[in-house]
């Protein structure tokens, strides 16, 4: 058999396709409209918290922290209950890392505070001595992309559904009320952080990439 | 073709692929040493601002690395192995020259923009898709561009039987289209909202889907660039070189579709202890075991081949790189299933043993062929003699070295760190918190990038070597039977 396929350019590519392509269609398929399924209390994120998760993403903080707590004593003692599937339900894209350089922190907003992060992403060893994450001072100065943010949701809600605007979940609306409603967040976080130069910005109207980042990492519970 | 004329094989593209194949090479092993180098020295982060950072510079090694030098060496070797084991020249058929060049400038622009765009933090997230939207478009295209010129050159072949190279080169394709097709699948949001960047888009999976994707990818992706494309070239080279037929037929028969049978079921064993099925990581776990089978199946058929020739170790520098390539292919694919078992996974996962592993493979298997590949090929498609035999030697026992000190070193940074981690002490308390996890590490990480150092001004000197040859070196009257020529 393995002769005449040698001869049969055409048909020895289709069958080591399906050779290579079965595995993929048993392993992804049978779970997949079950894993997207949220555990209750889990809510999408708002569009400032998007704002954030954006910059996570834009500087790959995902390179050296994971958010997945593996079911261990020694995992759930140091960064609390270990995770579940309906936790991640509205993650698009997953942000799971594969490397721990840094600790996990698919729960940091239970055990860390605005003003900790301000420092930390400011000067990271003045929080953590011989910590080797570099500072993220830019983060101090450059503006977050609301309306991507804006767009992300508003695509998510229409594409895949996602519960914005229904009972219990996050306000998205239209735009405009969306700035709003960033603006309001954005303001609690900015009245507990120190930076002048952030301060005379969101009194200009601007919100700083660290304050996005700031509301997504306390989000994160 | 008349009886006993030669045939004239056109390896413009392949030529220039050679060339790219030593750009990115040189672009993501340097990237990839000064990242190594921050993780110990944190200062080298703000050498260039936002765009020097590890998390900035990261997919860029990665991506540099993988889609540039490995794939660029692919497809160096398949427009020259192609139309050697079909017994059919490019010069033939003008559409397929077109198809080629069209391939490598379309490949060109689209790694070029992949660099900039990940400079400027354009990223998916996604380990090794973190390319956006357009840009996957255009791999999709440089992909059937690919795919056009060895299903072309197969339609117009004299030689009807496919050589195992060329099996290899199939699923390669293959493999890579179905994953990356489906690994990829996002929203551009402005098209949509109307409004943001243009050129973000949203994973169309949401959390363990995504991650069970993209492992479903990441691993794979491994498996087909990585592992897949690599054993093509040595099945070629390293009969070519030493003159030795393949061990056996049968072998490589197994192996091959043992490990076509076996590959996509290894990427959940990234996801054990996850939020994936339960029976989905344990088949993972045991899939990535039944997997040492076809790989060191592919690696003894490999070295069988030089069953009485070892004398060509001491004599031929390019017979070293081969041997040595397979042995670490050996190497990593015993060490990749020992992680895979969950318990060892346990330990394993998340610390710099990964990592490790990964350079086991990259380094020795898939760099030393590569260079290997390109010194094979040099002579006969430039019609020089190899520049210089010492240097090469120089080459090999600096980059070996500097594996042995990257590998060992990340060996007893991996496990001390999995044991830290899981610590503690006669109350049941955490031993160490975080920080201290880290600083014990520092000492590895310097003889970590120390390794990758060697690795990297060896792969300098592999260029001078092949600078050299293209500039300098002796021109051959005629194509070199086995050995390839080396001034000393």
């Amino acid at each position: 058999m393995f002769a005449w396929l040698e001869k049969r350019p055409f048909f020895f590519a289709v069958v080591l396709f399906l050779v290579i392509a079965y595995a993929g269609v048993i392993e992804n398929l049978p779970h997949f409209t079950e894993q997207a399924r949220p555990v209750e209390g889990t809510k999408p994120y708002t569009p400032l918290e998007l704002a954030g998760r954006h910059v996570y993403i834009k500087d790959s903080c995902n390179a050296c922290h994971s958010q997945l707590i593996r079911p261990f004593k020694s995992e759930t003692d140091r960064y609390g209950m270990y995770s579940l599937s309906g936790e991640y339900a509205y993650d698009r894209p997953f942000l799971w890392g594969s490397k721990r350089t840094g600790p996990d922190l698919m729960r940091v907003g239970n055990y860390r505070t605005t003003d900790w992060h301000e420092n930390h992403m400011w000067e990271p060893i003045s929080v953590v001595p011989k910590s080797i994450m570099p500072a993220y001072k830019h983060m101090f100065t450059k503006n977050a992309d609301l309306e991507t943010a804006y767009a992300e949701a508003y695509t998510v809600k229409k594409v895949f559904s996602v519960p914005y605007d229904e009972e219990g979940m996050p306000k998205l609306g239209n735009w405009e009320e969306a700035k709003e409603q960033m603006f309001k967040e954005a303001k609690v976080i900015v009245d507990k952080m120190k930076n002048q130069e952030v301060k005379d910005a969101f009194a200009k109207g601007e919100i700083r990439q660290i304050v996005a980042m700031i509301a997504y990492l306390n989000s994160l519970k | 073709m008349q009886k006993g004329e030669v045939l004239n094989y056109d390896y413009t593209v392949a030529k220039w692929f050679i060339y790219t194949t030593v750009f990115f090479g040189i672009v993501g092993m340097l990237i990839g040493t000064i990242i190594a180098y921050q993780m110990a020295f944190p200062d080298l982060n703000y050498l260039a601002g936002e765009y020097g950072t590890f998390g900035r510079l990261r997919p860029l090694h990665t991506n540099g690395s993988i889609f540039g030098f490995m794939l660029s060496g692919i497809f160096a070797t398949w427009y020259y192995v192609g139309q050697r084991v079909l017994k059919v020249s490019m010069a033939e058929s003008p559409f397929l020259m077109a198809v080629g060049k069209l391939h490598f400038w379309i490949y060109l622009i689209t790694m070029t923009a992949a660099v900039v765009s990940l400079f400027a933090g354009y990223t998916t997230s996604k380990e090794y898709a973190e390319l956006e939207w357009p840009i996957d478009i255009a791999i999709v295209i440089l992909w059937v561009l690919w795919g056009v010129s060895i299903f072309g050159l197969i339609g117009i072949r004299r030689e009807k039987t496919l050589y195992i190279s060329l099996w290899y080169y199939i699923a390669t394709f293959l493999g890579i289209a179905m994953l990356y097709l489906f690994n990829n699948m996002e929203v551009p949001t402005y098209f949509v909202a109307g409004m943001g960047d243009i050129l973000h888009s949203v994973s169309m999976y949401a959390g363990t889907n995504d991650a069970l994707i993209q492992w479903w990818y990441g691993h794979n992706a491994v498996a087909f660039v990585f592992t897949v494309g690599i054993i093509a070239q040595i099945y070629y080279f390293l009969p070519k070189e030493s003159g030795q037929p393949i061990f056996s037929y049968k072998l490589s028969l197994l192996s091959f579709w043992a490990l076509m049978f076996v590959y996509l079921w290894a990427g959940g064993h990234h996801l054990l202890y996850s939020t994936v099925p339960d029976w989905m990581q344990t088949m993972a776990s045991v899939f990535s075991i039944v997997l040492i089978l076809p790989s060191w199946g592919s690696a003894i058929n490999i070295l069988l081949t030089m069953k009485g020739e070892w004398g060509q170790l001491k004599s031929n520098p390019l017979i070293k790189f081969m041997i040595l390539a397979s042995t670490f292919y050996m190497f990593s694919t015993i060490e990749g299933p020992i992680q895979s078992i969950k318990s060892v996974n346990a330990l394993a996962h998340f610390t710099d043993w990964i990592p490790g592993h990964v350079h086991d493979g990259t380094l020795g298997w898939v760099g030393f062929m590569t260079m290997a590949a390109m010194f094979h090929m040099a002579p006969r498609i430039f019609k020089k003699e190899l520049y210089s035999k010492k240097l090469m030697e120089m080459q090999f026992w600096l980059q070996t070295t500097g594996i042995v000190l990257y590998f060992s070193s990340m060996w007893v940074s991996g496990i001390t760190q999995g044991m830290m981690w899981r610590a503690t002490d006669q109350f049941g308390n955490l031993t160490y918190s975080f920080i201290d996890t880290v600083t014990v590490l520092i000492p590895y990480y310097v003889i970590r990038a120390t390794g990758g150092l060697f690795y990297l001004i060896g792969f300098f000197m592999f260029t001078y070597n092949m600078y050299k040859t293209i500039s300098r070196g002796r021109v051959l009257e005629k194509e070199p039977i086995s050995a390839s020529p080396i001034a000393a």
